[in-house]
């Protein structure tokens, strides 16, 4: 369930397909993104203020559980005027100020958000002691270096700064603002933070594309949620993969499409391809040596070949790739093997972080890579302000930076002082 | 201002009794005789009231922030500054105007004397000339001194601002001499008080540079440096510079001045273990610069005249407790000095001071009610943070009588920051302001000071009527072309061509107020356009102008200043009991109990105050301002 709280609560749930009335009723509705996307049917809630759990506003969303699912909602959200993730004990803290508690309460929902902020503190230390972690450390560090630089060229300029002290501040800020945007966008995969490992099926039309994906849903089990496009050009499975919630989507054949419904479908299964951090591209064995050429020319570094139709594969077979049965079943074994490799190599980078982290770790590199790019334009004074809230935004991810901070790097890096 | 002999002083109580009479105490017996109240300022010498002991300037990046709020509310030191003001630079003049920084120097003599004139012409305000040596204390609370002579003089309240002077420790080499500063006796009776009460005193220390006879420097050697030729003055009333204007000069220490002084490290008691209070990171000695900073080949050095008829140079940058010998080495070997005579060898002083989160935030203490302390006591440093604290002290020494107090939050001011740093966190090292501690700094401008403060000053009764009735012209003045601003409107052509604005051609009319957002635009070019703006006055151009280069940020700021401030009003009863508070840790109760933070806001300041802690709290206070229903 994905609660807002708060006088904006109301225009977002209708923003993304809910009702306002009547209040305190459950009712079914399409939720779609800003880009008109269907992301899941929901049961949506609306309390007006006061009387709702935090005394304000709530709008709730009862979705289906999925991972991707909640990703997208929260994304959807986010980008809704007046909307951010929530801090640490921040409902109950409003609770409070509305008067919803007594002492008696007070004390198990401290307790309550003590816990809270321990797993969010414990789920944030889990991905910060990766890769991932020291990538955002050394930013912060240097940010943070940065701005104790820009404040002594405002707050010793009377001192004897070294003269070069910001001549190269500009290069130094776009660089920290392209490697964050970089990191963000990641060439056309710019979702995949927010969305998860994505799997993208391709392949000829009948060549097994849907048999395969429901024998990885059905064997992998763990199956949260199925959403059906609008076109129902992509179906999209979400699966636990090795710990790692993965979202595994079957796309159109790639054939030569007969109608504008069928290009369409094609044009998006394409867009699949290119945005998914891995391909499974399905090749009928049973014509091997010849390759469906619509599916190899969509073949790169992140595709795994998967062979399918075993039975009807030549004597001589030998190919690069998983030769399996998705009919029968034969073959999986090796191809959730291969599978599992990759997506345990290349998920801690991309879905390590428990949803809801990576979904305030990405509007907080968002809000950084922002307020960095105004920097670059800004006068002394303003490029300051810029570096700190661009730290401040960083710093909900790495922790806060005192002013104590700031000057115990000055005084180190310049003699100051008459 | 009457002169009271000690038994004058002790025939009548007193409102407020202020011991001190530097910039705290100044500043604080003449703001509570303003609101009215009947005030003595007690001192060991009448003489020094107003002295500079440190070096002979006013103001800087920060600090001139402060000098500005402290005009605003009234003051003596922008209004003393001004009048002894020998050269006026406006530091960061090239950057915007939220860290403009006015900075004057000062001749000292005329400084002292601009104070004195000042508290002479302050009704409601006596001095008198006695050393303090212990606090009246009846039922807990203070209520009045004991002089040296052991004479009480009642008051409702005291305000100490004992500066350096609280067992001050003076240091040159290996020679140690018990004073408050250079030839004045240091008060340890107090110190003994304070500790009898249950504070907990700690040691900090300063320093300063060799003084230097400025007719043996030569000249020729050293560079120039000019005062500005349009004078930016502290305070608001002033209108032009009184005194002749002189320039000030630079030199620099070099490799052979790093040797002498490398070569004789170990006779210094900073580096000798002899000194054990922590000094400034941003004011170093020279030993220190050498030590820490070993691959610099020069540090710069301020030759700061002391007066325009005194030969006396402070050379800013070389502050030492080297011992006199090796002072006079090192001095000879920087360009321009090499025959220069020292007239007073530079020292180290160690004086103690009060953990200030013992106060609240109207600088009374909770030890001691009725005890207000102020300025070096407190743990800062610097003429102007003393002087700020002084003000704020004094006036609520003063308001209290009534119930009433006088409080600056981190949204209304530097000064306001100044405290609330002090209360909430306490020193590590003498605390001196800079534009960085303010996180709200493009809210609070020097040349906005007025406007953010006078009308504070206004309810509080500490502003004369000369200056109110400057700040209802300027206000008006103010509406008045702002209300021009909000209502005249042009195209993107027009600006273009009648002003010379970069203004995009989206045919979209805007307010002269958008337009003044451009970086290029000013109201005198605006004129151009809406020739009634020519009738806008420089002063308030000024302030639109300001106004508009930040409007973009502020609307932003003005949100966080919200949420700061809802946290601010959220009042933590002083008498709070952590321990009976559920779902606080161990760690998180020892530190509210040590702090006891005033709100909600500034407990969350504190390091380590979780979340979950600032919850448990609120819901404790908020439980105990409704009743529990009856069962």
């Amino acid at each position: 369930m994905v609660r807002v709280s708060g006088a904006a609560a109301g225009a977002a749930l209708e923003a993304l397909g809910g009702w306002r009335k009547p209040a305190r009723q459950a009712r079914l509705a399409r939720i779609s993104g800003a880009d008109g996307r269907v992301i899941d049917d929901a049961l949506t809630l609306f309390f007006a203020a006061p009387h709702s759990a935090t005394g304000e506003d709530v709008a709730e969303f009862h979705i289906h559980g999925g991972g991707a699912v909640i990703a997208a909602v929260l994304g959807a959200l986010g980008r809704q005027p007046g909307l951010r993730p929530a801090g640490p004990g921040e409902f109950t803290r409003r609770a409070f100020e509305n008067g919803k508690f007594d002492l008696t309460q007070a004390e198990a929902v401290a307790d309550l958000i003590d816990a809270e902020t321990e797993t969010q503190r414990r789920q944030a230390v889990r991905q910060l002691d990766g890769e991932l972690g020291r990538l955002y450390a050394g930013w912060a560090e240097r940010l943070e270096r940065l701005l104790a630089h820009a404040e002594a060229g405002l707050d010793f300029s009377d001192e004897d700064l070294p003269a070069n002290l910001e001549a190269d501040f500009g290069n130094q800020i776009l660089a920290l603002q392209r490697e964050i945007a970089d990191h963000l966008d990641d060439g056309e995969r710019g979702e995949r933070l927010r969305a998860g490992y994505y799997v993208a099926i391709i392949g000829a039309p009948n060549v097994g594309k849907s048999t395969l994906l429901n024998r990885l849903a059905r064997r992998d089990a763990a199956i949260v949620a199925a959403t059906g496009g609008t076109t129902r050009d992509v179906i999209e499975v979400h699966l636990d993969i090795g710990g790692f919630p993965v979202v595994v989507a079957d796309t159109a054949g790639l054939g030569v499409a007969s109608g504008a419904v069928e290009a369409e479908g094609v044009r998006r299964a394409r867009a699949r391809a290119g945005a998914a951090d891995l391909t499974l591209a399905v090749f009928d064995a049973g014509t091997w040596p010849t390759e469906d050429v619509e599916t190899a020319a969509l073949v790169d570094e992140r595709t795994i070949r998967v062979w399918n139709k075993l039975d009807l594969a030549p004597a001589a077979f030998a190919a690069d790739g998983v030769l399996v049965s998705a009919l029968n079943g034969v073959g999986l074994d090796r191809l959730e093997e291969a599978l599992r490799d990759r997506v345990a190599a290349e998920a801690p980078a991309v879905a390590g972080a428990p949803l809801l982290t990576r979904q305030r770790h990405r509007q907080a590199l968002e809000s950084c890579a922002g307020t960095l790019e105004r920097a670059l334009e800004a006068r002394a004074e303003l490029r300051a302000e810029d570096l700190r809230l661009a730290l401040r935004s960083l710093a909900r991810i790495t922790g806060r930076v005192d002013v104590e901070d700031l000057l115990d790097t000055i005084f180190a890096d310049f003699c100051i002082g008459k | 201002m009457k002169t009271l002999s000690a038994s004058e002083a002790a025939a009548r109580p007193f409102d407020v009794i202020v011991v001190g009479g530097g910039h705290a105490g100044c500043e604080a017996a003449a703001a509570a005789a303003r609101t009215g109240a009947e005030t003595l300022l007690v001192t060991h010498r009448l003489d020094t009231i107003g002295e500079m002991s440190c070096n002979p300037a006013i103001g800087g990046i920060g600090k001139g922030h402060l000098v500005r709020e402290i005009d605003a509310l009234g003051g003596v030191m922008g209004e003393a500054a001004d009048a002894a003001g020998i050269q006026f630079r406006l530091l960061n003049r090239s950057k915007g105007p939220a860290v403009q920084g006015p900075r004057a120097q000062t001749d000292r003599k005329l400084y002292r004397a601009a104070v004195q004139a000042h508290l002479a012409g302050q009704s409601g305000l006596e001095v008198c000339a006695a050393a303090v040596e212990d606090l009246r204390v009846e039922a807990g609370r203070v209520t009045g001194v004991i002089l040296g002579d052991a004479r009480h003089v009642r008051a409702a309240a005291v305000v100490l601002t004992t500066g350096t002077f609280l067992r001050g420790l003076i240091h040159i080499g290996e020679k140690q001499i018990p004073a408050g500063r250079h030839g004045e006796a240091a008060s340890s009776g107090l110190s003994a008080t304070l500790e009898g009460a249950g504070f907990v005193l700690r040691r900090l220390k300063t320093g300063t540079p060799p003084r230097i006879d400025g007719r043996t420097v030569d000249w020729d050697r050293v560079v120039v440096q000019n005062g500005d030729d349009d004078p930016i003055f502290f305070s608001s009333l002033t209108e032009r510079a009184i005194i002749r204007q002189i320039p000030c000069h630079i030199t620099e220490t070099n490799e052979a001045s790093h040797r002498v002084i490398r070569e004789n490290l170990h006779k210094s008691p900073l580096y000798s273990g002899r000194i054990s209070g922590s000094g400034p990171r941003y004011c170093p000695s020279i030993e220190d610069k050498v030590v820490r900073f070993a691959d610099r080949s020069r540090h710069q050095i301020f030759l700061e005249p002391e007066g325009l008829d005194d030969p006396t140079i402070y050379p800013n940058g070389i502050s030492t407790s080297l011992p006199e010998d090796v002072q006079a080495a090192f001095v000879a070997t920087i360009p321009g000095l090499e025959r220069a005579r020292i007239l007073r060898p530079g020292y180290a002083i160690e004086y103690d001071h009060v953990d200030p989160r013992e106060l609240g935030t109207t600088l009374e203490s909770r030890r001691l009610p009725g005890l207000y302390l102020a300025g070096q006591i407190n743990g800062t440093t610097g003429y102007e943070e003393a002087a700020g604290q002084g003000l704020m002290a004094g006036l609520n020494a003063a308001l209290n009588r009534a119930g009433g107090e006088a409080v600056l939050d981190r949204a209304d001011g530097y000064i306001g920051v100044l405290i609330d740093d002090l209360v909430t966190k306490g020193v590590t090292e003498p605390y001196r302001m800079f534009t960085s501690r303010a996180e709200f700094r493009l809210s609070l401008r020097a040349d906005n000071a007025d406007r953010r403060l006078t009308p504070l000053g206004r309810d509080w009764g500490c502003i004369g009527a000369r200056r109110a009735a400057w700040f209802e012209r300027r206000s008006e003045a103010l509406a008045r072309a702002r209300g021009l601003l909000d209502t005249l409107s042009a195209s993107p052509n027009t600006v273009r061509q009648q002003a010379g604005l970069n203004a995009a051609a989206d045919g979209r009319r805007r307010l002269a107020a958008e337009w003044l957002t451009y970086p290029e635009a000013t109201v005198a070019g605006l004129a151009a356009v809406w020739p009634e703006l020519d009738n806008v006055d420089p002063a308030t151009a000024k302030w639109l102008e300001a106004d508009a280069r930040y409007a973009s940020y502020l609307a932003r700021q003005e949100a966080d200043i919200e949420a700061f401030r809802r946290d601010e009003a959220l009042l933590l009863p002083a008498d709070l009991d952590y321990a009976v508070i559920g779902g606080l840790s161990a760690e998180v109760r020892a530190k509210l109990t040590g702090h006891r933070p005033r709100t909600l806001g500034a407990a969350a300041r504190i390091s380590g105050v979780t979340p979950a802690a600032l919850t448990a709290l609120l819901g404790h206070v908020r439980s105990r301002e409704r009743p529990r229903p009856v069962a």
